[in-house]
């Protein structure tokens, strides 16, 4: 079976002038006043950089991991535990000890998992996955099925998340960085390796690549990645349930890595915000007579998905690329 | 743990993988042959069970009900196969991933909307509704009995069918290279329609057999493939035999870690599964 290709890893003016004007509109944003989208953008944002995280497995180095929310939610629960019932966490403590747990969890599952190859893999992230996610539901030590709640959100350095305006911006700020970051590492020779890998595994080691090491690199720097993910939506909600390591969180990813379009970062960034877009529109559908459409958003969020699978495979920016080269 | 109990904490663990084995084998023949990964299998295992609730509902004969939902199901999984699935054998695996991840969700919506989002039960046949007395105290439910025999004539029957028949021949021939056995004449198109609505109706099957035990709730397949995923990668993709073997084991892990270490109970499989990996990457039995 082909490895999952990537797409407009140079990003063509028109995408880069839509990203240009789109951080102008999201730095704008909180001032039209409007506390719930306000929220809801910034949970965009904190999903864009999650999904951006796994892009660098999916995308660039053609690991499609079914598992990913593990390394969201264990940051998530590292945040919980460092805040005391009456206090916010210094967050100058807690994003890097939630990092750091995330990738350390990563570099031992990874450990496991990168030595294994395509379905595999897919299988196998997925039931790690599942794993930290039954560790979590079955001790009451950890929390159980419950949950932690967050009393009062992390602060320090006169950040205070408390502040929904502070929060917005910081986590505007992790996204930015974190696209830069991978952006600059996508043109880094570990990155080109990394595409190397993806394109032909064999070929790469016969190079003198040992790739095991770079594919477990990346596995856990995508893994610290997605721990900062799991520190803002944690931030954010105040509340860290086990869901969060769910399957459907791990599954919605990949689904927001595909909706945009893989392998460039951006797309990622673009699918997380259009996922989440079409997922609130689907909730929110009307009443007609008797049948609420709005109470069946599963069976439209399902089409859709089936219907990017079959009309758009690349994403929204793969149809981009269609429309400017006809011929390939 | 004295004898009386572990002899029923050991019928529990066979009858548990093998419910498991008609599941994994579907998934794992779908896999071997067509290169699908079908994360909707758990669906069909969900619709199986609610489809026992309503045939039941309405003839009050559960045996009735699983052949006419057998039938049913056989004719759902052949449909699904022409119309939607045979497009996808050739795509990438992630296309598949979503695409079936995409039908969990229409599977459970339709669902919700035939039968709602309330947990109900089967009830156990008259006819086994009793239990055998093992001690004074200990006794075993007829119903498990006849479950755990019914599976293993369904596992011996796909043995049979698999190993002695000509039918059994083409699907070894096409799991081995589907491509040099569609050269040498096999009509591949319809092996694989069959291979999948045969796997669609043992996953179906086992949310049947299981309803009267287990009551019938939503989102009960999400949970139980996820178990499959690890029985197949344990025995190996495509390989039934290694999909019997890693089934039993899982059984046998898992019941008796809810005995014996209830805490991490739901993890020792996963343990045993980063064990099996960690010393044979591509399960027991690749072939």
């Amino acid at each position: 079976m082909s490895t999952p290709q990537a797409h407009l890893e140079t990003l063509p003016g028109s995408v880069k002038l839509f990203l240009m004007l789109a951080l102008v509109a999201l730095l704008a944003f909180p001032f039209a006043e409007q506390d719930f989208y306000t929220q809801m953008v910034t949970r965009m944002m904190i999903l864009a950089i999650f999904a951006m995280s796994l892009d660098l497995l999916q995308g660039i180095t053609g690991l499609v991991s079914l598992g990913h929310a593990a390394y969201f939610g264990l940051a998530g629960y590292v945040v919980a535990y460092l805040s005391p019932a009456d206090a916010g966490a210094s967050w100058l403590v807690a994003l890097p000890l939630a990092m750091a747990a995330a990738a350390l969890a990563a570099l031992v599952i990874g450990f496991f998992v990168v030595r294994t190859h395509g379905i595999y893999f897919i299988m196998v992230t997925m039931a790690f996955s599942q794993m930290m996610y039954y560790l979590f539901f079955d001790n009451k030590a950890l929390g159980g099925s419950d949950g932690v709640y967050i009393n009062v959100r992390p602060g320090g350095l006169g950040l205070d998340m408390e502040n929904k305006w502070v929060l917005y911006y910081f986590t505007l700020a992790c996204m930015v960085l974190t696209y830069a970051f991978l952006r600059r590492l996508l043109w880094s020779p570990f990155g080109r390796t990394l595409n190397g890998i993806r394109l032909n595994e064999h070929r790469t080691r016969a190079l003198g690549y040992a790739s095991f090491s770079y594919k477990l690199t990346a596995f856990t720097l995508a893994g610290a990645l997605a721990g900062l993910a799991g520190f803002l939506w944690a931030a954010q909600t105040g509340y860290v349930n086990p869901e969060l390591m769910g399957f459907h969180m791990s599954a919605h990813a990949i689904m927001m890595v595909i909706l945009g379009g893989m392998g460039n970062v951006a797309g990622a960034m673009i699918g997380a915000f259009g996922f989440e877009l079409f997922l609130h529109v689907f909730k929110d559908l009307p009443k007609i007579g008797s049948f609420d459409l709005g109470k069946h958003w599963q069976l439209w969020m399902g089409s859709l998905i089936v219907l990017v699978v079959i009309v758009a495979p690349q994403g929204l920016m793969g149809l981009l690329r269609r429309k400017q080269t006809p011929n390939e | 743990m004295d004898f009386a109990n572990f002899f029923i904490q050991l019928l529990n663990s066979v009858q548990y993988g093998l419910l498991l084995f008609l599941l994994a084998a579907g998934l794992t023949l779908i896999f071997g042959i067509m290169g699908v990964v079908n994360l909707a299998h758990g669906s069909f295992y969900m619709l199986g069970a609610y489809t026992a609730y309503a045939l039941t509902g309405a003839w009050d004969n559960l045996f009735l009900a699983v052949l006419v939902g057998a039938v049913i199901s056989l004719a759902i999984g052949w449909t699904l196969e022409k119309i939607l699935f045979k497009h996808f054998y050739k795509r990438d695996h992630l296309d598949q991933v979503l695409l079936t991840f995409g039908l969990i969700y229409i599977f459970e919506e339709i669902r919700s909307m035939i039968w709602g989002d309330d947990v109900h039960n089967v009830a156990i046949p008259g006819s086994l509704n009793w239990s055998i007395g093992l001690t004074d105290t200990l006794s075993y439910p007829a119903y498990r009995l006849f479950m755990l025999a019914v599976c293993l004539l369904l596992a011996l029957g796909l043995w049979l069918l698999i190993s002695r028949t000509k039918i059994g021949m083409k699907i070894r021939a096409g799991a081995f290279n589907s491509d040099m056995a569609q050269a040498l004449g096999v009509n591949i198109v319809r092996l694989h329609a069959l291979v999948f609505a045969l796997g669609v109706t043992l996953a179906s099957v086992a949310g049947m057999l299981i309803s009267p035990l287990s009551s019938v709730y939503p989102y009960m397949g999400s949970q139980v493939l996820i178990m499959c995923f690890v029985v197949v990668v344990i025995g190996g993709i495509g390989s039934v035999r290694g999909a019997l073997t890693a089934a039993l084991l899982v059984g046998l892990v898992d019941t008796f870690g809810k005995v014996l270490l209830p805490q991490f109970a739901s993890m020792l499989v996963y343990v045993l599964m980063a064990l099996v990996l960690l010393y044979k990457p591509e399960g027991l039995f690749k072939q």
